[in-house]
């Protein structure tokens, strides 16, 4: 940390539930759309309408919970959080208090130079989303000096899991691998599209520094209006600054919510005191408990996909992958997916990882289509691998092939075969190939044996040159080397 | 030109449209033609469905003409109208939804009409089902048919008044503390409240939540047990609604009380009724016997906290509930320089003053620093009057008591609110404990002051889901007594 | 024990209802004489009774993840106290 003080972090999320329709309605749970197309009489708020929970968004925190390591308890219940908002159709929020979903869990993650950390969560639970609100005659589309709002409803109860951490978090850095780690477990889990652009993913940091070395935690604020991780980290570096210059200069922090201007780079106040709220929490009559057999616990613990870390293991333990290949794996599950078949098929994983991460990712992103998109099948690329293995051909054609098998498919064990892309790895053949080459090259030899050894290369390429690219290249290198000795 | 048609009960009715020898259509026009005459002086509805009744007439007589035989084919049908009905004006009797069009309905008042009920109009009820005598609404003035200068009872007094005026056979009425029961008491009908969670809450527009019953008026017992088993029944659409399977309620009706004993409410045998009261509802007790009911005395100890209980969780789940009414969606808007003056002016001029007292109350039940000794204790005392019944009912097969502390008051009687909230002293205890209870004319007395005699209304108890007995024994007591037809509704009169 | 009082103008607040001064006395007076009676609960021995959750024994009343018909949106605004183009409109929220 920076010098004599330490940060203290705690992260509030809401995720976005990605089910068919909203928590307490059958409205579809659609992003985007006209306005007000997407509402029924429950999530309009009005007279007489009735909420009742989708099983759907009830097993996603279940899932989302055990994949965190959290408690799920057998009993659970629906609060109202009841407060006045333009955006709540009921003026008040189904949420929950006392008794969440689950409690406790934490989220793994790694630091860039390879620490493991993990920062414990308080709990997580279930709630509606409210709709949407654009402030108007402003200018900017903030609150202040706004002169009419606009209310749309369509994201109006959509389902929420809100997740609470401890404030375990040390730094801007650590917070954003926080929630990496998170992101990718609630992809692997496929309960949503965790995405911040799009508001599936939105969270609140709260930060406040200490001398290092102390236990006391000092004053927080609570930072909000974060649009990517990148405005996440910024946010709270930004923060961490200004608390310790204050402290430094002899201030005093004021616990306060504040928002962070992308623009400008800094922090503002949202409220001059903190108005705290009375909720009036109570157990919502229109609903019935919740309980949570350890029959369900079981049969949704073990449909658990093999969450980030455990691939990261795999990748890297057992098939001895580099940590960034194995990063660039975890943040593309498709492209994952797609590997995974490849050396499930028996493709050797490093030589799969170098065309899948190398060659193909290079022509997908060249060509805007993605690699498990693409005409390659995963089947012909561990017969590609097989091949190189088996040195029948060199790493160079391999190349080749793959680029024609991204236009035109095809087994590359066919291609070879029928055009004689073999390479010749007999020694008699290749010889032939290196003498022609050092009688065909005398000025270059003596320069070689004169001292200059890197011309070596140059002789060994003409030797590819002359097999037409089907010689093996180690063994021309050792062949050369021999001879000009 | 009085068409005795409107005076039979559903049943009646029902078996005429079924047989061919009447039409839904008929009926209608016979009760509209009753509404136009009495409305003037009873003031039942706040808005008459002269096009709706048509139009759903007209189908129940296509339907019958196919072969089908709806159990209330016909049936003239009021609803009280804090209950959706899609197209309709559907307003609380609050000035905060006055206007505002429902745009689907109730699931129980959509089974009404799919066993061929044929709506007639959206009856007055105290605002926001909160009253007990339909004078807290905002819209209307409803009187009593049995005298035109008291009240109908409340809050469901327009569904009451309309079927005692024989503007419908049957009205749909909400009961939260006795909103169903009282009236039915005070316009010398049967009201029902079924089990909680029994009839669907899906298009009810909230009051209490863990309180609210959709149940029906009827001038006959029988009558009571076909709407019930039209209306009731599990709904997807309603978390609180039991799935139980519905046995047929109108298929039980008894006979005699043999073989079953009725609980007399020791706490409630305390004299404050009044000497001609007290003697009708002896009387009654005794008819209960004379049918073959043991008499056996129960105890409900917490009973007497019943009110304090009530008025606390009521008000505060409505304080919650009718936060929803801030002018942003829908109905009453009132202007101001900013949201939040929007809404403390919209509400305040929405909302009258019971309604505000309730919110008021409820939300200092909730708040921080009360919610434990208000909230959270009176659901503790709820546990205990709960469980008094279950005690009782160890003992005996159905509990018998007062429907109501008084007959019929007159408008304005009961100006302290305190003195209102008594009116439902008998009724809130089943109502906390989620038990079926109804009340059955029992007898009449002329209130000190009064110019004619006023029903008295006899209140019937059963353990949770045993509407069948409940019901059944009912009609037994009622085919035995037939008081309600001691006096007719006084329509001739012109309200002082 | 509570008070017998309650803050009017505090609650007037949380439940966003203009009050006249008249009223805040009027309702206070009355509702402190409902607090009164109310406050005999206190007198129920409680300590080691639940609280009722639900007055009928039911839980998990869930529903599956199935589309249902949505309102149409011209029914939805027709009775908006005020709207533009598709949307509800408010006046500005002040920012707290």
């Amino acid at each position: 940390m920076i010098g004599a003080y330490e940060a203290v972090i705690g992260i509030e999320c809401h995720v976005e539930l990605t089910t068919a329709t909203k928590m307490f309605c059958g409205c579809p749970n659609s992003f985007g759309g006209e306005p007000n197309t997407n509402v029924c009489p429950v999530c309009l708020g009005m007279p007489g309408a009735l909420p009742v929970p989708n099983a759907r968004a009830l097993e996603a925190i279940v899932t989302t919970g055990l994949a965190l390591g959290a408690e799920i308890p057998s009993f659970s219940k629906f609060d109202r959080k009841n407060y006045f908002y333009p955006d709540m159709p009921k003026d008040y929020q189904i949420s929950q208090y006392d008794a969440p979903l689950t409690q406790g869990g934490s989220v793994p993650y790694r630091l860039e130079d390879g620490t493991r950390k993990a920062c414990r969560l308080t709990r997580i639970h279930l709630e509606e989303d409210t709709g949407k609100s654009s402030h108007a005659g402003s200018g900017d589309g903030r609150i202040a000096g706004s002169s009419y709002t606009l209310l749309d409803f369509n994201r109006a109860g959509v389902p929420l899991m809100e997740c609470v951490s401890e404030p375990d978090i040390r730094s801007a850095a650590e917070a954003v691998a926080f929630l990496e780690s998170l992101r990718r477990t609630l992809l692997a889990l496929g309960v949503s599209d965790v995405k911040m652009e799009e508001g599936s993913l939105r969270c609140d940091a709260n930060v406040s520094v200490r001398p290092a070395g102390t236990a006391e935690l000092g004053t927080k604020t609570e930072i909000k209006n974060m649009n990517s991780f990148r405005s996440v980290e910024r946010a709270i570096e930004s923060e961490i600054e200004r608390q310790i210059q204050i402290l430094t200069s002899g201030g005093r922090v004021v616990q306060e919510t504040r928002g962070w201007d992308e623009v400008k780079g800094v922090t503002h106040s949202m409220r001059s005191k903190e108005q705290a709220h009375d909720y009036r929490y109570f157990p919502d009559p229109d609903l019935v408990p919740l309980t949570i057999s350890r029959e369900d616990v079981e049969r949704l613990r073990a449909a658990l996909p093999e969450l980030p870390w455990q691939r990261f293991e795999r990748y890297t333990q057992t098939f001895g992958l580099g940590e960034m290949q194995a990063e660039q794996l975890l943040d593309n599950l498709p492209l994952a997916s797609y590997y995974d078949r490849v050396v499930s098929i028996g493709g050797n994983p490093q030589r799969a990882s170098t065309f899948v991460l190398g060659d193909l990712s290079r022509l997908a992103n060249e060509r805007g289509v993605a690699v498990s998109d693409s005409k390659v099948a995963p089947e012909h690329v561990a017969e590609l691998a097989a091949l190189v293995e088996a040195k029948t051909i060199n790493s160079k054609i391999a190349k080749e092939l793959l680029a024609r098998m991204w236009d035109g498919g095809g087994s590359p064990k066919a291609m070879v075969e029928s055009e004689g892309l073999a390479q010749t790895s007999d020694p008699s053949a290749v010889e032939h190939f290196v003498d022609e080459v050092l009688s065909g090259n005398e000025n270059v030899v003596a320069d070689y044996k004169a001292g200059k050894t890197n011309v070596l290369g140059f002789l060994v390429g003409q030797v590819m040159k002359a097999s037409r690219g089907k010689a093996d290249p180690a063994l021309v290198n050792e062949l050369v080397k021999k001879k000009l000795s | 030109m009085f068409d005795e048609r409107i005076e039979r009960s559903a049943a009646q009715i029902a078996a005429d449209v079924n047989a061919g020898r009447t039409s839904a259509c008929e009926v209608a026009e016979a009760t509209l033609a009753q509404v136009e005459a009495v409305e003037p002086r009873v003031g039942a509805y706040l808005t008459v469905l002269q096009a709706e009744a048509r139009a759903h007439a007209a189908r129940v007589d296509e339907r019958v003409r196919a072969g089908e035989r709806l159990p209330l084919a016909g049936v003239p049908l009021a609803v009280k109208d804090n209950m959706c009905l899609d197209g309709t004006r559907t307003t609380c009797g609050s000035k905060i939804l006055e206007g505002w069009i429902a745009p689907y309905t109730a699931t129980a008042v959509a089974r009404m009409l799919q066993a061929g009920a044929v709506p007639i109009g959206k009856a007055n009820c105290d605002e926001f089902a909160m009253g007990s005598s339909c004078e807290n609404s905002a819209l209307g003035v409803t009187r009593n048919p049995y005298d035109l200068t008291r009240v109908p009872g409340g809050s469901s007094g327009g569904s009451a008044a309309a079927v005692a005026a024989y503007e419908a056979a049957i009205g749909l009425g909400s009961d939260t503390g006795g909103s169903i029961r009282e009236p039915g008491a005070f316009c010398n009908l049967v009201g029902f409240k079924p089990t909680y969670g029994r009839v669907s809450r899906y298009g009810l527009i909230a009051f209490a939540s863990s309180l609210d019953q959709i149940g029906p008026l009827t001038r006959t017992v029988e009558d009571a047990a076909l709407a019930y088993d039209a209306m009731s029944g599990h709904d997807p659409m309603d978390a609180t609604s039991v799935d139980r399977p519905v046995e047929s309620a109108a298929g039980s009706l008894r006979a005699d009380l043999r073989g079953l004993r009725v609980g007399i409410v020791r706490e409630f045998q305390t004299g404050a009724l009044g000497a001609q009261a007290d003697a009708i509802y002896r009387d009654a007790y005794r008819d209960l016997e004379r049918l073959g009911a043991e008499l056996v005395e129960v105890s409900l100890p917490t009973a007497g906290y019943g009110l304090a209980t009530y008025y606390l969780i009521a008000p505060a789940e409505c304080s919650s509930n009718l936060s929803r009414f801030d002018g942003v969606r829908y109905g009453l808007r009132v202007e101001g320089k900013d949201v939040r003056e929007m809404y403390d002016r919209t509400r305040a001029a929405g909302f009258g003053p019971e309604v505000k007292r309730r919110i008021l109350i409820g939300a200092h039940a909730l708040s921080s620093g009360y919610y434990d000794a208000y909230y959270v204790r009176a659901q503790k005392a709820r546990t205990l009057i709960a469980r008094d019944f279950a005690t009782a009912f160890a003992s005996c097969d159905l509990i018998a008591c007062p429907a109501a502390s008084c007959p019929a008051f007159e408008f304005a009687a009961k100006s302290d609110p305190y003195s209102m909230y008594l009116m439902d002293f008998y009724t809130i205890p089943m109502s906390l404990a989620g038990l079926p209870a109804l009340s059955v004319p029992c007898g009449w007395t002329t209130p000190e002051g009064g110019r004619r005699p006023m029903p008295i209304g006899l209140q019937l108890c059963a353990p949770l889901f045993a509407e069948r007995l409940l019901l059944g024994a009912a009609h037994a007591y009622e085919q035995a007594t037939h008081h309600a037809q001691a006096h007719p509704p006084a329509l001739d009169e012109v309200p002082a | 024990m509570p008070a017998d009082s309650i803050d009017v103008r505090y609650v007037a607040q949380l439940a966003r209802i203009a009050l006249t001064d008249e009223e805040v006395e009027r309702f206070g007076a009355q509702l402190g004489n409902l607090l009164e009676h109310v406050n005999a609960l206190a007198e129920l021995d409680t300590d080691s009774v639940p609280a009722t959750a639900q007055v009928i024994e039911s839980h998990d009343a869930v529903r599956a993840d199935v589309e249902r018909p949505c309102l149409d949106r011209e029914v939805v605004l027709a009775q908006a106290p005020q709207r533009q183009g598709g949307f509800f409109r408010v006046p500005r929220i002040i920012a707290e």
